[in-house]
């Protein structure tokens, strides 16, 4: 039998067919990624939106809620990726209403990992699944184009990660405090953004603690600087 | 079963890839926006439609209702935008009377982008949807592949980039009614000068807790004079070599005439006669 790359994916079965994407989609040409720290997680993402040359939105908000305190950062097509993460959101809330206890992280990222491989032909998606829940703290799942899902203390995804692989490798540590780790995040976040076209904008976070959900925004014009509020 | 028919699709690739060329959609080459302002929302729209190169209607109405206090801007596949639009608004319709409250905007936002969606970009509509409902005014835009954003001014359509300029150096984060009224209309303005795709003459439609005021034609920058000169021939201009003239009753003599005076037609009978209830 004939070997047919699947989906988008070249004969090699790395490459994106870029020519595959639908003319005039909307896509997140992003930097996004999660970190695990010592008492929870933390969510970034760049807010740069595209269709083609033009940025359709310079303050999109990539970070997406699908239950309390689990989030999603979204990367590939904006349909595609909007779409999953409302059906995983209403998947998570009858999960809470009919098991009378909220999903834990892996759950969520078995359901997201469910969507997109099975429709892996079809969709143009990547996703980073980050959550906190009392009995596993904080969990951090990818989920690349293929439908794969792996766990990691840190993820990144998106065009402007490529840039930041080897930041993230050389400054990533076991345990950070929240503080380190907020600083860990913005600063890959912000050379991900330097360097990636596709990428630009605020840099978004969401923490994730026992307190529960905590939401920062970093301004290029304060060199990303600021205090996050 | 409701919605579209995909039957002729292989048929009509088959005629393609043999040289006939698709038929050309009416397209909005369009430019469309909206501003949400303290108290209201307002959305606005060229008059532009176009097929190709040429302008198939003047004074198109881009702005569609969706309900009393929802309604949305429609740019790309002409037709499209018109369906969709009158679809969502009467499964809205009717997801009020069966609910006894109000459309929502975020409703209307979820039932387009699901609908888009489905149809994975093959229906060409690009949406601005403004309202204001129970929970508070709001602005999205829609893309034909389903995508959503939220955002408190937005432009669409070929002439969006020019929009975009006006709203990236002029909007302010407070703006009375009439300061987003004007921002829109002069963003409108930048697309019908500065866009092919885009002309003609400005709608806009204000949406507030109290009502939704359409303003059909707000401004008209594109008015056609009086012609200076007058392009009628004058009588005897085109040369004769003979004249006749033709009586009435010497008309039997050319055609067959039938007198149909006020019989009855053949096989009419009283019978036929419109029966009303007493």
């Amino acid at each position: 039998m004939e070997s047919k790359p699947a989906g988008n994916l070249s004969i090699d079965g790395i490459h994106v067919d870029m020519e595959h994407l639908k003319k005039g989609e909307v896509n997140l040409g992003t930097s996004i990624m999660a970190a695990l720290f010592d008492g929870g997680v933390i969510l970034g993402a760049d807010s740069r939106t595209t269709t083609g040359a033009y940025i359709a939105n310079r303050v999109t908000d990539k970070l997406t809620q699908v239950h309390d305190t689990i989030w999603c950062c979204r990367s590939g097509s904006a349909a595609d990726t909007q779409a999953i993460a409302d059906i995983v959101h209403y998947y998570l809330q009858l999960y809470n209403v009919q098991n009378h206890e909220p999903p834990t992280t892996q759950v969520a990222a078995s359901i997201f990992q469910e969507l997109c491989y099975s429709n892996k032909d079809q969709l143009q998606a990547s996703m980073i699944i980050a959550g906190y829940d009392a009995r596993h703290k904080g969990e951090v799942y990818s989920i690349p184009l293929g439908g794969s899902l792996h766990k990691q203390r840190y993820a990144i995804g998106g065009s402007g990660s490529t840039y930041i692989y080897g930041y993230c490798d050389a400054n990533w540590k076991e345990n950070m405090t929240e503080g380190e780790c907020v600083e860990f995040v913005k600063g890959a976040l912000a050379e991900a953004v330097k360097w990636d076209g596709s990428s630009g904008g605020v840099i978004r976070m969401v923490v994730l603690t026992e307190r529960g959900v905590e939401r920062k925004i970093f301004f290029p014009d304060e060199n990303y600087k600021g205090n996050g509020q | 079963m409701p919605g579209f028919d995909f039957s002729n699709h292989t048929r009509n690739a088959a005629l393609h890839a043999k040289g006939m060329p698709l038929p050309k959609a009416t397209s909005t080459g369009t430019t469309i926006v909206g501003c949400i302002f303290d108290g209201g929302v307002v959305i606005a729209a060229d008059t532009r439609a176009t097929s190709g190169p040429i302008v198939a209607d003047k004074n198109c109405e881009k702005l569609h209702f969706i309900s009393p206090q929802i309604w949305c801007a429609g740019a790309g596949t002409a037709a499209d935008t018109e369906f969709t639009t009158a679809l969502i608004s009467s499964q809205l319709e009717l997801h009020s009377l069966s609910t006894g409250r109000k459309p929502r905007v975020v409703t209307c936002m979820t039932l387009l982008k699901q609908h888009l969606f489905r149809y994975q970009g093959h229906i060409g509509a690009y949406l601005v949807i403004a309202g204001v409902d129970p929970t508070g005014t709001h602005l999205f835009t829609v893309h034909a592949h389903g995508s959503t954003d939220k955002l408190p001014y937005v432009t669409m359509g070929s002439g969006s980039l020019a929009a975009m300029a006006v709203f990236e150096t002029k909007w302010e984060k407070s703006l009375t009614r009439e300061e987003a009224v004007d921002l829109c209309s002069e963003a409108i303005l930048a697309g019908i000068f500065n866009d092919l795709g885009s002309g003609s003459n400005v709608d806009v439609c204000v949406i507030t807790s109290e009502r939704a005021t359409l303003m059909r034609n707000h401004i008209t920058p594109n008015e056609r004079v009086p012609k200076e000169m007058s392009y009628k021939f004058a009588r005897g201009t085109t040369g004769y070599i003979k004249e006749m003239v033709v009586e009435k009753k010497d008309l039997k003599k050319y055609v067959t005439i039938v007198d149909l005076g006020d019989a009855p037609a053949s096989g009419g009978t009283a019978g036929d006669a419109m029966e009303v209830d007493a």
